[in-house]
């Protein structure tokens, strides 16, 4: 089986949702239009990612009641959606989350595990954490998405692997740095563990990377899709907006995994002893 | 101890060019504001804005004051011509002199503060005039030294090149095609005849540079810097100058007396809905 997806590398207005909402649903639009069936956009790529004091006002919750998520969940119609956003809980809790709309529906929601609060980042400081990584079922196979930092930690991708993800879709706002050589530093680092998780993984890595500036932040862009041999099968510009389409063949999964069974051979068992023996440590 | 400095002039200077056409248009200007003295700071700013924004929408203002090097004003006016930019002179000696004139043994840091805040009015009014923002031109190494006068050069609207040190600067400005004269010349502030930034530091550039790197990017302790092979003396003059100038970097602390006070949990960035 084929199908198209869209990388949708956009810049957003910080703290402007009627903005942001508009340029997904004309994106949204545009790509099925050239055939995609699948878009997917960046981390708050509804919100801005330095939200600070803005995060809890503009927080939505992923309901067909909810005015940012009806005209999403109408254009989810026309071909699968991911869309990052704040999620309020019924509590007051706010997340960094990402939203898996096809058909009308809400298929799936991530929750970002992982939190960077150091540095440039204080994520912490303003959002809960997600608790959970669990892949989901689409029209197109069973899928798993992180969100930036999620990825640094090897677990998270082998979580969602083992869990059954054999296309996995990586969102981020990552700004940039390091200026020493051809490309960014920060973009090099992103591109090397993407084109690492889907050769190691045997999968589909799709990235959708954000551009533009916050203050002095520069968000580089760069989305990419990675096949299941750690081929680099599209790549967005640097620092631009771009709708970036690409045809995925899952039928690769099958090629890779007759020639490399390191799915067959993984041995979740033996790490499970593993982790158990070094908790009892503690 | 190999310290390598050099950074990828080509990819600065896309993202430093994006970074002012982004950061002014956003606010709904379209046009920036820019002293230039002569030297290679400002004149790789505006080289990097004239790129970003179109030459017509840079205006150049030199303002030099009475004991200003002739070599200055020439330097500034080969980039003006160079970029073909509209540029504004607005000498400061008038207004600088009415009020130095009150004090009849004022230092020369008085002086030079007094100057480079005259500058700086000059600056937000043609910013007004020319509808145009103040772009900085002050260095990573400058700022972190706190070689500026606060409220004078420190004054601006945003920084292009606040993090890049002067060894990084050098190398942009050769990328940009900043003119020979200004690249070779010895750093200046001009404040007074002859008056060099290394021989007022007490120490070059080049060691600054260098020791401030270790200490800022890499997060070397002071004594790890004395181990890597610079002299204990200079590294405690440069620890102690970037803590002393802080205040420099920072907003002025407000006192906080209710729940919520800006700069402690009213947070948001310059960018707040844009």
């Amino acid at each position: 089986m084929k199908f198209t997806l869209a990388l949708a590398q956009i810049s957003t207005r910080l703290g402007d949702v009627e903005a942001n909402l508009e340029k997904h649903l004309i994106l949204a639009r545009e790509a099925a239009q050239s055939g995609a069936e699948l878009i997917v956009f960046p981390e708050l790529s509804l919100t801005g990612y330095v939200l600070q004091d803005i995060a809890a006002t503009v927080a939505h919750r992923p309901v067909a009641e909810d005015p940012v998520f009806r005209p999403l969940l109408q254009a989810s119609n026309d071909l699968d959606m991911v869309v990052g956003f704040v999620e309020e809980d019924r509590r007051y809790r706010y997340y960094i989350a990402a939203a898996y709309l096809s058909a009308g529906r809400v298929v799936h929601v991530h929750r970002k595990v992982y939190l960077p609060t150091y540095g440039i980042f204080d994520e912490r400081r303003y959002f809960a954490a997600g608790d959970c990584f669990r892949a989901f079922e689409t029209r197109f196979g069973r899928v798993g998405m992180l969100i930036c930092e999620d990825f640094w930690h090897v677990s998270s991708p082998y979580a969602l692997w083992l869990d059954g993800a054999d296309v996995f879709l990586m969102t981020s706002a990552s700004p940039g740095r390091g200026v020493t050589d051809e490309i960014l530093g920060s973009a090099q680092w992103v591109q090397d563990v993407n084109r690492a998780y889907s050769g190691l993984f045997t999968s589909f890595f799709a990235h959708a990377n954000r551009v533009g500036f916050e203050d002095g932040l520069n968000f580089f862009g760069g989305s990419t899709i990675f096949d299941p041999d750690g081929r680099m099968i599209a790549r967005a510009p640097y620092n631009e907006e771009a709708l970036t389409l690409c045809e995925i063949d899952l039928a690769q999964l099958r090629r890779t995994r007759v020639r490399l069974p390191l799915l067959r051979d993984e041995r979740p068992e033996v790490l499970l002893k593993a982790l158990q023996r070094i908790d009892a440590l503690k | 101890m190999n310290i390598d400095l050099s950074i990828n002039p080509s990819l600065v200077r896309g993202l430093l060019t994006r970074f002012i056409r982004t950061e002014i248009t956003r606010t709904g200007f379209s046009r920036g504001v820019l002293g230039l003295s002569g030297g290679i700071d400002s004149a790789l700013v505006a080289y990097l804005a004239a790129e970003a924004l179109g030459p017509e929408n840079l205006l150049c203002v030199r303002m030099p004051y009475k004991t200003s090097s002739q070599d200055s004003l020439d330097h500034a006016m080969l980039v003006i011509q160079d970029l073909g930019v509209p540029y504004l002179d607005v000498p400061i000696s008038e207004m600088a002199d009415g009020l130095i004139a009150r004090f009849p043994d004022m230092s020369n840091v008085r002086k030079g503060n007094i100057m480079a805040r005259c500058r700086m009015i000059v600056l937000y009014d043609q910013s007004e005039a020319f509808k145009g923002l103040v772009i900085g031109t002050g260095n990573k190494t400058e700022i972190l030294l706190g070689y500026s006068t606060l409220y004078g050069d420190s004054a601006h609207a945003l920084n292009p090149i606040g993090d890049l040190y002067k060894a990084q600067v050098r190398q942009l400005a050769r990328e940009v095609g900043v003119p020979q004269p200004i690249l070779e010349k010895a750093p200046s502030a001009d404040l007074w005849a002859g008056q060099t930034d290394e021989q007022e530091l007490g120490f070059t550039y080049e060691e600054a540079d260098k020791l401030l790197y270790l200490l800022v990017d890499q997060r070397y302790t002071p004594e790890e810097c004395v181990q890597a092979g610079f002299e204990r003396a200079f590294v405690e003059t440069v620890v102690r100058r970037v803590r002393r100038n802080h205040f420099k970097r920072v907003m002025p602390p407000v006192a906080k007396i209710t729940t919520r006070t800006v700069g402690y949990d009213f947070l948001y960035l310059r960018d707040w809905g844009t």
